[in-house]
């Protein structure tokens, strides 16, 4: 038997788990794929876990807190300054965002056409999107000055209007100046990546749909714009996450005033958190922003993308 | 004990006269015999940081640089300073104090130290040194300083948020004088509008101007955040009455007040939009720098905030108190610094370098010719002695800190005056954001 034993042996050399470990493919891809699952889980997993403990604590800045359950949430709950951010936030999303869509895509298929000095009006198109925001910030600003308004002043002299325009001090007002600055800066950005998803349709679909005789409508409703619905999918998602997160331009022009007409949820957040102090809550209101990015992507991911052509198959 | 010949000869009126001069090599000079004498010896190899608030007026910061060198020559501990706005030290304040590491002198503004009071050294043998020799300290300055019987920070100075107003205009809208009650002031905004000269306050999310007018108003009507136990009390007729009168000034302001930041009425002020306005010393300064503004300079002046039917001063200035971290490894050369900074020889200076921008807690610096040189400055001298403090009745910690930062009072009176709510529903609207913050 022990002979036995000892001729087995050779033949038999139990592969170690470490060996497997290192061997086998299914798990080296799993150690090619560690670092940067570490650096997900600590740079993105693990503050967007921490906020959201946060949240159901009383942690003041540089004071862990207590757990004290939903109280944040039940405090915001009925508040009517957070829903007012709520509201402002919505509003400013969605209006920046479809007029950004409308503009953009227009401009894009302007840029697309056969300009002279095309290169040089792209570049110049992106200009806002190229300035940082705190300087096109403060150049809205002084626009929009309830006294030296260059706006107000044009308008005056031209005998339109008699007297400044209260840009920033009316609540409505506010509103949309706020939303028109957030346009201005955001086109620029839909633009030129539209302008990239036109330039990869193929001509040749152009020109058999020009043989069949449609119009530039029929044209671009039929050939250009599902072409686009992937990349449009990309740009809008981004473009919604930027505009429903934004907070530089709120900051500068109106710190959330007048009464808190302009403030986000982001600048309601800071201004809770960081300068009052109240990280807890500051927290909640940020974490109570996750539902409706979650919707915002889920709804271009899904709606906008999950076509069947894109795997292959025709539209229904 | 402390024996300075030259601070003794410098003490009291003709002290601050000479103070002027005491700069460059008379300034280290000075401060190589004061490193000698001073209570407090820096811990040997000492080295200090700090973090101030960033400036308004750059003559300030360069005098504050300028002491800063002179104190590293005669003391040899290196100071860095570093700069935040005023509003942002606070947060960086508090995230030192909790992890225990960061710069050992913070300069903020309000009630910073009694944000972690068992976190900051005690400094009660400096206030006391420096009440002694200078003092006595102002009433505001003690309850911003003091938590129980300890100094938790020194109340280095104030910027003072008085009115500012046109002579000319004023005098053509039949006003000799600024008004000294709320009756008269409401006559003058009226007068002043009427006759195409009209002021205005900032009642946008401005940390300083919004805040110091706003409250005062409110506290000038007797109304008040909380109690003395931190009740919220908001919700009163006391308040609505503030409301009441807030708004008849509004409808006598310019257009756009509401969406006023700190710097909107320097602004509008310098270029004539403006007659009247609520400011620290900022507009003068720059005015009378600025060669096209002179006769803006010439023809404005400054004057203390209204008396309301509570019948005494009810205005908030900026306060600015320093503090030092327990965690910092050299207490006796941060105390040095503190007590260095606020001796007449260097306080003088620095004082007069600044304008009127800053206003001091120590009654000995009364006497500074910076108050009475040009009288244009005189009201801001008596900042310290008629301000409230920024919790009201109730405590100076962060619950009021985070009130203030919030824009709770700015936003009740923002709401009632541009009739986004009636008086009864932004009163409720504040009493909710207050309960907010105050609840245990």
């Amino acid at each position: 038997m022990a002979e036995l034993a000892i001729r087995q042996s050779p033949k038999q050399v139990p592969i170690s788990t470490w060996t497997r470990l290192k061997t086998n493919r299914n798990w080296l891809g799993a150690w090619f794929m560690l670092p940067a699952a570490a650096f997900l889980i600590l740079f993105l997993a693990y503050p967007l876990g921490l906020g959201v403990w946060l949240s159901f604590t009383d942690a003041k800045i540089g004071r862990s807190g207590v757990f004290i359950g939903l109280e944040n949430y039940e405090w915001l709950w009925d508040d009517n300054v957070f829903w007012m951010s709520v509201f402002n936030t919505v509003l400013y999303t969605v209006v920046a965002s479809v007029v950004k869509f409308g503009v953009g895509l227009y401009l894009a298929l302007l840029l697309n056409e056969n300009l002279p000095f095309k290169a040089m009006i792209r570049a110049v198109v992106l200009i806002p999107f190229i300035v940082p925001t705190v300087l096109s910030a403060i150049a809205f600003w002084w626009i929009y000055d309830p006294q030296f308004s260059i706006v107000s002043w044009s308008l005056k002299h031209l005998g339109i209007i008699h007297g400044n325009i209260d840009f920033l001090g009316n609540m409505w007002n506010a509103r949309w100046s706020t939303i028109f600055a957030n346009i201005w800066r955001g086109i620029p950005f839909v633009a030129i990546t539209l302008l990239a998803g036109l330039q990869t349709v193929s001509p040749s679909l152009y020109e058999a749909a020009t043989i069949d005789g449609a119009s530039r409508w029929q044209i671009f409703r039929h050939v250009t714009f599902p072409l686009l619905t992937p990349i449009i999918a990309v740009v809008m998602t981004f473009s919604v996450l930027f505009t429903f997160t934004d907070f530089q331009l709120i900051w500068v022009l109106t710190r959330g005033g007048p009464v808190n007409a302009t403030h986000l949820m982001a600048t309601l957040s800071y201004q809770r958190a960081i300068i009052g102090g109240q990280l807890g809550e500051g927290a909640a209101i940020a974490t109570a922003m996750i539902p409706f990015l979650l919707a915002a992507i889920l709804f271009s991911w899904f709606g906008l993308q999950r076509r069947k052509w894109q795997q292959g198959g025709d539209n229904d | 004990m402390h024996d300075f010949t030259r601070r003794t000869l410098l003490k009291g009126s003709t002290a601050a006269a000479a103070a002027g001069m005491l700069t460059g090599s008379g300034l280290l000079e000075w401060a190589k015999a004061w490193a000698q004498s001073a209570p407090w010896k820096p811990e040997a190899g000492a080295k200090l940081s700090i973090l101030r608030w960033k400036y308004f007026v750059q003559s300030e910061d360069d005098k504050f640089v300028e002491l800063m060198k002179a104190f590293t020559q005669a003391t040899g501990v290196d100071v860095t300073i570093n700069r935040e706005s005023y509003e942002d030290v606070q947060p960086k304040a508090s995230v030192a104090a909790n992890t225990g590491t960061g710069p050992d002198l913070f300069w903020g503004l309000y009630s910073l130290p009694h944000l972690f009071p068992d976190k900051v050294v005690d400094m009660t043998d400096v206030a006391d040194y420096l009440g002694k020799k200078y003092g006595p300290w102002a009433d505001s300055a003690v309850k911003y300083g003091k938590e129980g019987n300890k100094w938790i920070g020194i109340p280095v100075c104030y910027t003072g948020a008085l009115m500012n107003y046109r002579i000319s205009a004023s005098q053509k809208a039949g006003f000799k004088e600024f008004p000294k009650t709320t009756d008269e002031f409401l006559e003058y905004a009226k007068a002043m509008k009427k006759n195409g000269t009209p002021g205005g306050c900032a009642m946008g999310h401005a940390p300083g101007d919004a805040n110091t007018w706003l409250h005062w108003c409110l506290w000038a009507f007797n109304g008040q955040t909380v109690d003395a136990n931190d009740k919220v009390i908001i919700n009163s007729p006391e308040t609505e009455k503030a409301l009441q009168y807030a708004k008849q000034l509004y409808d006598n302001m310019t257009p756009g007040v509401a969406s006023w930041n700190d710097s909107f009425n320097n602004k509008a002020f310098l270029a004539e939009e403006i007659h009247w306005t609520n400011n620290g010393i900022s507009i003068y300064v720059a005015a009378s720098k600025d060669a096209s503004k002179k006769h803006v300079a010439e023809d404005m002046n400054h004057a203390y905030m209204p008396v309301g039917p509570v019948g005494k001063p009810t205005e908030l200035h900026l306060m600015f108190p320093i503090l030092a971290m327990k965690y910092s490894k050299y207490p006796n050369a941060c105390k040095a610094l503190t007590s260095y900074l606020l001796e007449a020889d260097q306080f003088n200076p620095w004082m007069a370098a600044a304008g009127g921008y800053l206003s001091h807690c120590l009654a000995a610096y009364d006497a500074n010719p910076i108050w009475t040189q040009d009288p244009k400055r005189t009201p801001y001298r008596d900042v310290a002695k008629r301000s409230l403090t920024a919790g009201g009745l109730g405590s100076n910690g962060e619950k009021a800190a985070s009130a203030i930062s919030d824009y709770i009072v700015v936003d009740m009176f923002a709401a009632f005056c541009t009739g986004k709510d009636d008086a009864k529903t932004a009163m409720r609207n504040a009493e909710r954001q207050l309960k907010r913050i105050y609840r245990t």
